[in-house]
């Protein structure tokens, strides 16, 4: 019972911070509701049995990327002043068309059939010992191709970021 | 009780994944800046992970989480990358503003 009232307290902490993201005028706001929704999400992995997933959630979004974020608002010297906005017609056009796929998709799960649950059912899934299993098995390929992903990405972000010689 | 997992039914993991789905959309078209712009695609992914993480759960099988392992390798690259275009943009324009950024538009 318990992990329901857990499930609905993290829900709503999500879905509010993440709208914050969308309407905080400030950007260091927008990161810092941000980092509330990646911690809400690493909570429901938590939930979900997922710890090694959790624990790399938050090394990986609070700890790196969020930390990226920042430095770039900040180098860049962003804040409230100038911050550029859309035209109110757009604003109201855009709300209107994420409403409407918000319909789309919970109104898809009406109709849904649902799926059947594997029994017996294997709590361990989440743990590092069965995770690992499956990634250095049928997963090893796609991991050591995305090692050479994360070079392409690291030769390219310090490319971009130099600045042209003459 | 058998589409329930530790006393939550599947169906609530899929409408909290489609609503954050819709906010990152939504953030998507409302903004004109870029790095929330960024933000919102980062929540957009997010909203993916947890829905792969609700069934691998669901169905006792491991692949799915190696998958968001993989989705979370990707977005970091991506991000990289992404704010390093995002800081020679703004090299150039001194905005981060995409609506400057219509060269490209018809």
């Amino acid at each position: 019972m318990i992990t329901k009232y857990l499930f609905f307290f993290l829900s709503v902490l999500i879905i509010f911070s993440a709208l914050m993201v969308v309407f905080a005028k400030n950007p260091v706001h927008s990161v810092l509701y941000l980092i509330v929704t990646f911690f809400g999400i690493a909570g429901h992995y938590f939930l979900l049995n997922a710890q090694f997933l959790a624990a790399v959630h938050i090394i990986v979004y609070a700890g790196a990327i969020m930390v990226l974020f920042l430095y770039v608002i900040m180098m860049l010297n962003l804040n409230k002043e100038v911050e550029p906005h859309k035209p109110v017609w757009i604003k109201f056009a855009a709300v209107v068309s994420g409403g409407l796929l918000m319909v789309t998709l919970v109104g898809s799960l009406r109709g849904a059939e649902a799926m059947t649950k594997v029994t017996p059912e294997n709590i361990h899934i989440g743990l590092v010992e069965n995770l690992g299993k499956t990634l250095f098995g049928p997963f090893l390929l796609p991991f050591e191709i995305s090692s050479v992903l994360f070079l392409a990405a690291m030769v390219g972000a310090v490319m971009l970021g130099k600045r042209e010689i003459h | 009780m058998n589409n329930v997992i530790n006393g939550v039914p599947l169906n609530y993991y899929i409408l909290l994944s489609g609503i954050l789905f819709t906010i990152g959309v939504l953030g998507v078209l409302f903004r004109r800046n870029a790095i929330i712009i960024f933000m919102c695609i980062e929540i957009m992914l997010n909203a993916v992970n947890l829905l792969l993480v609700a069934f691998s759960r669901y169905l006792s099988d491991t692949s799915g989480q190696v998958f968001v392992f993989f989705i979370m390798a990707v977005a970091a690259a991506e991000v990289a990358v992404g704010l390093a275009i995002l800081t020679m943009i703004y090299r150039n324009t001194k905005s981060s503003d995409i609506d400057i950024l219509n060269k490209l538009k018809w």
